[in-house]
């Protein structure tokens, strides 16, 4: 499921002793179709200004999903309690408006340092342990944040949530400033924008000697440590990173919806996103986006015709999903090639 | 204070019986079955339908839940548990809650969404009292019968493991499946009657604890992370670890309700965590194994 670090084989063969760093540079390069599918996701609230709530929520999604798949796909840590990130932005960034300052960028700030510092404090917690036990405990840690949330129902409103958020207009120096508006228009622009600039930042660090060294760290932990690297180092930046970024997608949902409830922590919002992504494959950043747009476009068309059972379909196909493998899945044609894995 | 205990001891067990099968699975085949909790689904409804549609009485039901999930859980091994064991531990966590999605919108669909009730006979809906103040210990009948019961069978697998002939296989079969495949020990055949009757026990916990636990097609998901939390702090090597994390999960969950309604599952998941950080393996489990 997970792609491995593309092998040098084809180039390098018949180039002889090339260059590794030309190698591990490769695939950094941008791609046409890579602009061209930017170009259209950007084409999209600008041409269907009516979708403009779904484009918002597709982003946000796809930012919690980009976030789990730095962890997941490329560092390999197995987490059931990703939405604890998610849930302290949202808190963060919708009690930072309500009682500090409305200005949405710096809520933003405010709602991604926090959850990196939560990832930063928990960090310990993961480098330890088999999977089950990271499981297990990063479950734990957004069972737990859920049981605080509900406990402190004065400070977070508790299970009747956290109304009226109100956000200040987007004020962006030398490009102006934007009032949010009830057709999410803006928002889904601002969304998509946050989302944008963290796949930018994204790419940049997994072709990073530190993303090629996750990678690495993923497939081959003992040989990572043989070579003198400090997997411990590595782990914990790299969980922090994926925690600012969860958490800033928890602090869009509350500045675009104006509203915080403890649905944030909800385990449910943990397998959400890791369905979206393993849709669209972890270990390559489009997978989050692209799991997110599948993801959301199924569940809108399943729920059109069975809203209630909707998990029933969703769950076959996950079934479906693990039992044949993604690669097959996807590439009927492959059904009838023998030899193959 | 007693009654409570009691309490907690009698919940404590439901939650080893329904979870055994669950440790027995992660540490035999090293499968993270997060579905476990769909079979003791099964069984509760199973016990339920029968008593109210078939107007069977609740101690015919019971192995009755044991045995038809028991043989739901040999079918689906064979057929789609076995491919995935070889996966990632990933592929295995999602595919289970897959198959626990699937569940839930099933009962959902066939049943209802009510959470349902069970007719005790009326022998079980006793209650016993002794003492007075504040050591009075009140036992009802039907917490006293699950305790018996679980004790019963905790004792009975236990002599199955080590002292029958299917047992030393098993253990042989867990340490290493390689060595015992080639010693000529059909671990496929142990790994599937392993998984029948780990998924027995979950349904037939579920009908026990169909009243206590309360039974509505969410239960796979409330109660999932309470099974895990028994087999991660617990250990998945023996019988005692579960057995022991069980009882004192079921314990601190019920004085936590009592004394700190708000915080009680707070401290729940606090103590698993620091459990978690101090035994990455458990707190029972042997050293170094994996």
């Amino acid at each position: 499921m997970r792609r491995q670090l593309k092998s040098p084989a084809g180039a390098a063969g018949s180039a002889g002793a090339a260059d590794p760093g030309a190698l591990l540079l490769a695939p950094s390069r941008w791609r046409l179709w890579e602009l061209a599918l930017w170009a259209a996701i950007w084409a999209v609230p600008v041409f269907f200004g009516q979708h403009a709530a779904l484009v918002n929520e597709i982003a946000i999604l796809a930012l919690f999903a980009l976030s789990l798949d730095l962890i997941l796909g490329y560092a390999g840590i197995v987490s059931l309690g990703h939405a604890a990130f998610f849930g302290v932005g949202a808190y963060g960034a919708a009690l930072f408006a309500k009682h500090v300052m409305p200005d949405p960028l710096v809520g933003l700030a405010v709602g991604t340092s926090l959850s990196a510092l939560l990832g930063l404090i928990t960090s310990p917690m993961i480098v330890r342990g088999t999977d089950l036990t990271r499981l297990m405990v990063t479950m734990g840690v957004a069972l737990v944040l859920l049981e605080l949330a509900n406990k402190f129902d004065g400070l977070t409103g508790g299970a009747d949530g956290l109304q009226g958020v109100v956000m200040s207009p987007l004020v962006i120096p030398f490009i102006g400033r934007f009032e949010f508006d009830l057709g999410a228009r803006v928002a889904s622009f601002y969304s998509l924008a946050v989302l944008f600039i963290a796949f930018l930042l994204l790419r940049r660090v997994v072709h990073s000697p530190l993303g090629i060294s996750m990678q690495a760290l993923r497939d081959n932990r003992l040989r990572l440590m043989a070579i003198g690297l400090s997997v411990q180092g590595r782990l914990v930046a790299v969980y922090t990173l994926a925690a600012g970024l969860a958490g800033a997608a928890g602090a869009l949902l509350v500045q675009t919806t104006g509203f915080a409830s403890l649905d944030v922590f909800e385990f449910h919002r943990s397998a959400d996103v890791l369905l979206a992504l393993v849709i669209g494959g972890a270990g390559w950043l489009w997978g989050g986006l692209v799991g997110a747009i599948a993801f959301k476009v199924l569940h809108d068309v399943i729920s059109s015709f069975t809203a209630q059972y909707w998990t029933f379909w969703i769950g076959l196909f996950l079934v479906l999903l693990m039992l044949v493998g993604r690669e097959r899945l996807f590439r009927p044609w492959s059904w009838f090639k023998r030899g193959q894995r | 204070m007693l009654t409570l205990l009691f309490d907690g001891i009698a919940y404590g067990m439901l939650l080893f019986v329904l979870a055994l099968g669950l440790a027995v699975t992660m540490g035999l085949m090293n499968f993270i079955n997060l579905a476990h909790g769909a079979f003791a689904m099964a069984g509760g409804y199973i016990l339920i339908l029968l008593m109210q549609r078939a107007g069977w009485p609740f101690l015919a039901c019971l192995p009755a839940a044991f045995v038809i999930t028991a043989a739901a859980g040999a079918l689906l091994e064979r057929t789609i548990y076995r491919p995935m064991y070889g996966k990632p531990h990933l592929d295995q966590v999602l595919f289970s809650i897959g198959l626990t999605f699937m569940a839930v919108a099933s009962v959902d669909f066939f049943i209802g969404s009510s959470p349902q009730n069970v007719q005790l006979p009326d022998w079980l809906r006793q209650r016993f009292e002794f003492g007075s103040g504040p050591w009075m210990l009140g036992m009802g009948a039907y917490r006293l019968f699950i305790i018996a019961t679980c004790l019963a069978l905790a004792l009975g697998l236990q002599a199955v493991l080590s002292r029958t002939r299917f047992g030393s296989r098993l253990r042989a079969a867990v340490d290493d499946p390689r060595v015992a495949a080639g010693l000529g020990i059909p671990v496929n055949r142990i790994f599937l009657l392993t998984f029948a009757v780990g998924s027995g026990l979950a349904g037939l916990g579920g009908a026990l604890g169909a009243d206590i636990l309360g039974l509505d097609p969410t239960f796979p998901l409330k109660f999932m992370v309470y099974f895990l939390i028994v087999c991660a702090v617990g250990g998945t090597s023996s019988i005692t670890g579960p057995l022991t994390a069980a009882l004192l999960l079921g314990i601190a969950d019920v004085m936590g309700k009592y004394y700190l309604p708000k915080l009680g599952a707070f401290i729940v998941y606090v103590l698993m965590i620091a459990i978690l950080l101090w035994r990455p393996q458990g707190l029972f489990s042997r050293e170094g194994k994996r």
